[in-house]
């Protein structure tokens, strides 16, 4: 498995992440000298290994329990926000319930 | 058309589980707020902050399951969904994905035509948070964010594609609806959003043929949409393959208003939600007495409750259907049934006059000032003959604003019918008497006369008449 | 528990000392704290800590002094909730006197990689002090404080404890509650403490540590008294099984540091205890393993720095240009290298190959070391690194860099609890020897800790 420049891009581009092509040449070279000492994992028997642990479980939270509060406004974090709003660059797309369409879907 | 194509559905229907807080933190889930008022650090995102589970939407997630028919696992798994959108404030949904919740149910949406049921597989059950909401309306140049609604818990329950028409689309969302009320899991509201149905959508030239390439119509916001909206996909299809072309792979949006579904302006290719099992939650572990209990504390479901009304009251397939929409008309037609002694009477006001005067009035069952008991006195009367069809109207209508037994109204207003003989006898005396042509024709044999005469009588008692007795003395005088 | 030889020399340590140290020992030009309260004072709260000062590391989230995590893209954000850890600090009386300098986002080795310039060694300004946490180990190093918290995710906490000549602890994974750590790798971060003895280590720790009801994997467990009591005896350490895995001596460890470490064996013995040879085969899997998991969850942790609700942001007319401007801009290169990589190896197609893959070899790892305290060993000794403190910008390749965590991101992937002490010194330079214990067990790690610190000499190589 070697690292290709169009992988750079595609991944660049899953983690929204704005690469010059310039970067991109050495980027390359360094993913692909990383993921060659990853190679000796290969190697690993490892049938039988169970995924997860059997000892952990998911502890379970009242549902009346109250939330964390703020201690500071959301406006006092926020790049930008209006009416309460946090504000993005108008979307181009989108469907009513929140099934929106250009840069992914939710639920 | 030389080719008849069969239609394969499956659906995938999201639901908001009616819990206080959110999945994962303590926000309240209520609707209206403020914009981003029902955030904290988890919910927004906050560097730092952790989720925790709620207690209750696991519960009521198990509830919906079981409710489903499905088996609950005893573990299971969250894991990241990531992809960038700004109504999702982590950068991912925390949803279940190799390891659901529960898996293998099944709904029946009905009867076939040889009697069977109607069975449509659940493929799996599994939990996840809702992300915010985009809105685009507010202001001009720009997109508003809110966050109240992310994370509000949901179940996202995916059939298998085992649906074949528009209408078994349509019957099978509302069959969800109505088992996740009736688990009293949801609020299953498709026009708030409490209920949402996205449909998969293929067709193939006959029902051995392997699967055609599936489009997915989002943004369906009532059943008919459902219903129309796969009638319209369908045809596209149609006319795409037998005009040469090849199904796209894409997500399809149904326009309400204009009643067109249209292709969403996704980069598809693009999609990529490198799952992997959630760190800062360990599996969901739930043990078999746990399960157990959820299973026996579930009321009797849509399916079952079917079934014995079918079999105990003797009423039609559309009938029971009616009756069991919803668990509160259904226990308020049994609590009638019972009263009165008499389930097709109990069912006939059911589904008429009372469904009727609910719908008017704005009130539930539960407040309406005919209980089940009044209204069973009053079918009684009905049924009995002491009281005409029309007089126990008019006795509910009083009824609706007053209190007091039915038969104490029906005497105090005159509305009891007379059924004593020599009352009855005594205005048939009369009426042959002012009628004399008639009367003896009448016993002469012109038998055809009953019918005029039984009004005059009803019309001298002033209705009160019980006209089946009065037909009865009638015919003994007939020549 | 109180301990008096814990509690003097840190009552004596007040704030108004920490600040004359800070002027006189030039710490300013250690480059080792972002942010200071000059103005924090005692809260009055009584407590086992009332009024000692402390630094934080600054991926921990404090209500008063921004956190930044070093990264542009968090410049100037002020949490407005609190770190568990901190609160629990401040709750025992500690005073926050300042947020520490780290490689951006715990993502490093030496503390270069902050978007606000490296952190100094105290011992040699020629050399780093080691990282993630390098500030904050620069901070107790330099006198300013005795406590500090940083935070692990691979060694970030003992390796700067041995490149600095300190004590650093990582503790069990779920002793301490991560609420308010900032992630990097969620399933091996921790929060650590740095101390400038073992005890002092020890009370910091035992300070912070119980279950949290904001952290799905915080352990429900009460917390032990963990500041270990005063040595007693000629063999305070008798009945204890001490392990020494041969893979952490490789042929090509730097003999001086192997002196050092069999020099402290031998000490160990002479207090009582066994030691034994044991071995760990999968540990130099290890590095490959953490270089998969830790970039993979780094991916996902860091999306949530997009400019929408907090942080830096890159105005632009769509949405694209507004994400990939805010994060290209707010990440600086390693961040970027190791986001890249983790997406990479969980995109479609690589998730088995690499992913899952890494996650089986991990629970091997795992296993390995519960065989191995399973078989009567109650604590392992290695050296905490393969070299000590190296010189700025000495370690250019990535790769090279990463592997100075090689004695290190075992504990983590474990999730046993670790720390590093002072064994001796290399040209003057600190070494640092490691204790490895079984969960929940850092007790007896601080017990056999405190008794080699109050009998080993700190003393140059012979070797």
């Amino acid at each position: 498995m070697s690292v290709t420049p169009e992988d750079v891009r595609h991944v660049a581009t899953l983690a929204r992440l704005g690469l010059s092509e310039g970067q991109i040449p050495a980027l390359v070279q360094q993913l692909n000298g990383i993921l060659g000492h990853m190679d000796v994992l290969q190697q690993v028997d490892v049938s039988g290994v169970p995924l997860t642990p059997p000892d952990q479980a998911a502890p379970l939270r009242p549902d009346a329990r109250p939330a964390d509060v703020l201690l500071r406004s959301r406006e006092a974090f926020a790049p930008a926000m209006r009416d309460g709003f946090f504000l993005v660059p108008r979307l181009t797309t989108h469907g009513a319930q929140g099934a929106s369409a250009d840069e992914g879907d939710a639920a | 058309m030389s080719t008849n194509w069969e239609l394969v559905i499956g659906l995938e229907v999201h639901c908001q589980l009616k819990t206080r807080s959110k999945i994962f933190c303590g926000c309240a889930t209520s609707f209206g707020e403020a914009p981003n008022t029902n955030t904290c650090p988890v919910c927004l995102g906050l560097p730092g902050a952790l989720p925790v589970l709620n207690a209750e939407a696991v519960q009521l997630a198990t509830r919906a399951s079981l409710a489903l028919g499905c088996t609950v696992h005893d573990a299971s798994v969250f894991a990241r969904k990531n992809y960038f959108y700004p109504d999702l404030p982590k950068g991912y949904q925390i949803s279940q994905f190799d390891r659901p919740l529960a898996t293998e149910g099944a709904v029946v949406i009905g009867v076939q035509a040889d009697g069977t049921p109607r069975v449509i597989r659940v493929h799996r059950v599994h939990m996840e948070e809702d992300a915010g909401k985009s809105v685009h309306d507010r202001f001009r140049d720009v997109s508003a964010i809110d966050l109240n609604r992310a994370g509000t818990p949901l179940v996202e329950i995916v059939s298998e594609p085992d649906i074949r028409t528009g209408a078994e689309a349509g019957a099978y969302a509302r069959r969800m609806k109505q088992i996740l009320e009736y688990a009293d899991v949801s609020d299953a509201n498709m026009e708030e959003g409490s209920l949402r149905v996205d449909v998969n959508i293929s067709i193939r030239p006959s029902s051995t043929s392997p699967f055609g390439t599936k489009t997915e119509i989002k943004n369906l916001n009532s059943f008919s949409a459902i219903e129309r909206a796969v009638e319209i996909e369908f045809a596209r299809q149609v006319r795409v393959l037998e005009s040469g072309g090849t199904i796209e792979q894409q997500t399809m949006l149904y326009d309400d208003k204009r009643n067109e579904v249209r292709p969403a302006r996704s980069k598809e290719g693009s999609h990529d939600y490198r799952y992997f099992p959630e760190p800062d939650l360990p599996p969901l572990r739930l043990n078999a007495e746990y399960i157990d209990r959820q299973r026996a504390a579930l009321p009797e479901l849509p399916e079952a409750k079917r079934r014995r009304f079918a079999a105990d009251y003797a009423l039609g397939e559309v009938e029971v259907e009616q009756l069991i929409v919803e668990q509160a008309l259904a226990a308020h037609f049994e609590a009638v049934a019972r009263a009165s002694g008499d389930a097709r009477r109990a069912a006939n006001w059911m589904l008429g006059t009372v469904l009727a005067s609910v719908n008017a009035s704005g009130r539930s069952l539960a407040e309406h000032p005919v209980t089940a008991e009044r209204l069973g006195a009053l079918i009684k009367l009905e049924a009995g003959g002491e009281v005409s069809n029309t007089a126990a109207r008019q006795l509910f209508t009083m009824m609706e604003q007053e209190a007091g037994e039915p038969l104490d109204l029906a005497k105090r207003e005159g509305l009891l019918q007379v059924r004593d003989d020599s009352a009855l006898v005594g205005w048939i005396d009369e009426v042959f008497a002012e009628n004399p042509a008639e009367a003896a024709r009448f016993a002469g044999g012109e038998k055809k006369l009953q019918g005029v005469l039984v009004g005059l009588v009803m019309k001298k008692s002033k209705g009160s008449a019980d006209p089946k007795k009065v037909n009865q003395l009638l015919g003994a005088r007939a020549g | 528990m109180s301990q008096p030889d814990v509690k003097t020399p840190l009552a004596q340590h007040t704030v108004a000392h920490a600040w004359s140290r800070f002027d006189e020992a030039d710490v300013q030009g250690l480059n080792a704290f972002l942010a200071l309260d000059r103005d924090a004072a005692a809260s009055g709260v009584e407590g086992t800590l009332a009024g000692i000062p402390v630094a934080i590391k600054d991926n921990l989230a404090t209500l008063t002094l921004p956190t930044t995590c070093a990264s542009r893209v968090l410049e100037g954000y002020v949490s407005p909730f609190e770190a568990t850890a901190v609160r629990k600090l401040r709750d025992a009386g500690a005073v926050v006197i300042g947020k520490t300098n780290m490689d951006e986002f715990a993502m490093g080795s030496s503390t270069e990689n902050s978007a606000y310039g490296p952190t100094l060694n105290p011992l040699d300004r020629s050399r780093v002090p080691g990282g993630s946490s390098g500030g904050s180990a620069a901070a107790v190093a330099s006198g300013v404080v005795r406590l500090a918290l940083g935070s692990e995710t691979g060694g970030s906490v003992r390796q700067p404890a041995a490149f600095c000549g300190i004590v650093g602890v990582k503790p069990t994974y779920g002793r301490v509650s991560r609420y308010g750590l900032v992630a990097y790798a969620s399933s091996l971060d921790n929060v650590g403490v740095f101390g400038a003895t073992v005890a002092e280590a020890a009370l910091g720790l035992e300070t912070i540590s119980g279950h949290d009801h904001f952290d799905s994997t915080s352990a429900d467990l009460p917390v032990p008294s963990m500041v270990p009591a005063a040595a007693s005896g000629e063999r305070p350490l008798a009945g204890l099984v001490v392990g020494k895995p041969r893979e952490y001596f490789p042929d090509n460890l730097d003999p001086r540091i192997a002196a050092h470490c069999e020099r402290a064996l031998q000490q160990l013995i002479a207090l009582g205890a066994e030691v034994r040879d044991v071995s760990l085969p999968s540990t130099d899997l290890a590095v490959p393993v953490y270089y998969i998991i830790a970039p993979a969850e780094a991916s996902s942790n860091l999306a949530r720095y997009d400019g929408v609700r907090y942080g830096a942001r890159v105005e632009a007319d769509n949405l694209r240009s507004m994400y990939e401007g805010s994060r290209s801009k707010g990440f600086g290169e390693e961040v970027t290298r190791r986001i890249l990589l983790g997406t990479y190896v969980l995109s479609a197609g690589y998730y088995d190959a690499y992913y899952k893959r890494a996650q089986a070899v991990r629970t091997l790892i795992t296993q390995e070391f519960a065989s191995v305290f399973a078989s009567g060993v109650h604590l392992l000794f290695t050296p905490t690194t393969p070299t000590p403190a190296f010189r700025l910008g000495e370690l250019s390749d990535p790769y090279e860099m990463y592997l100075s965590d090689i004695f290190t991101v075992t504990a983590n992937l474990a999730g046993v609890p670790a720390m590093s002490q002072p064994i001796g010194l290399v040209d003057g330079l600190p070494v640092g020897g490691q204790f490895m214990a079984p969960h929940f067990d850092e007790p007896t790690m601080f017990r056999a800790a405190a008794a080699l610190e109050a009998s080993l000499s700190i003393e140059e190589a012979t070797a």
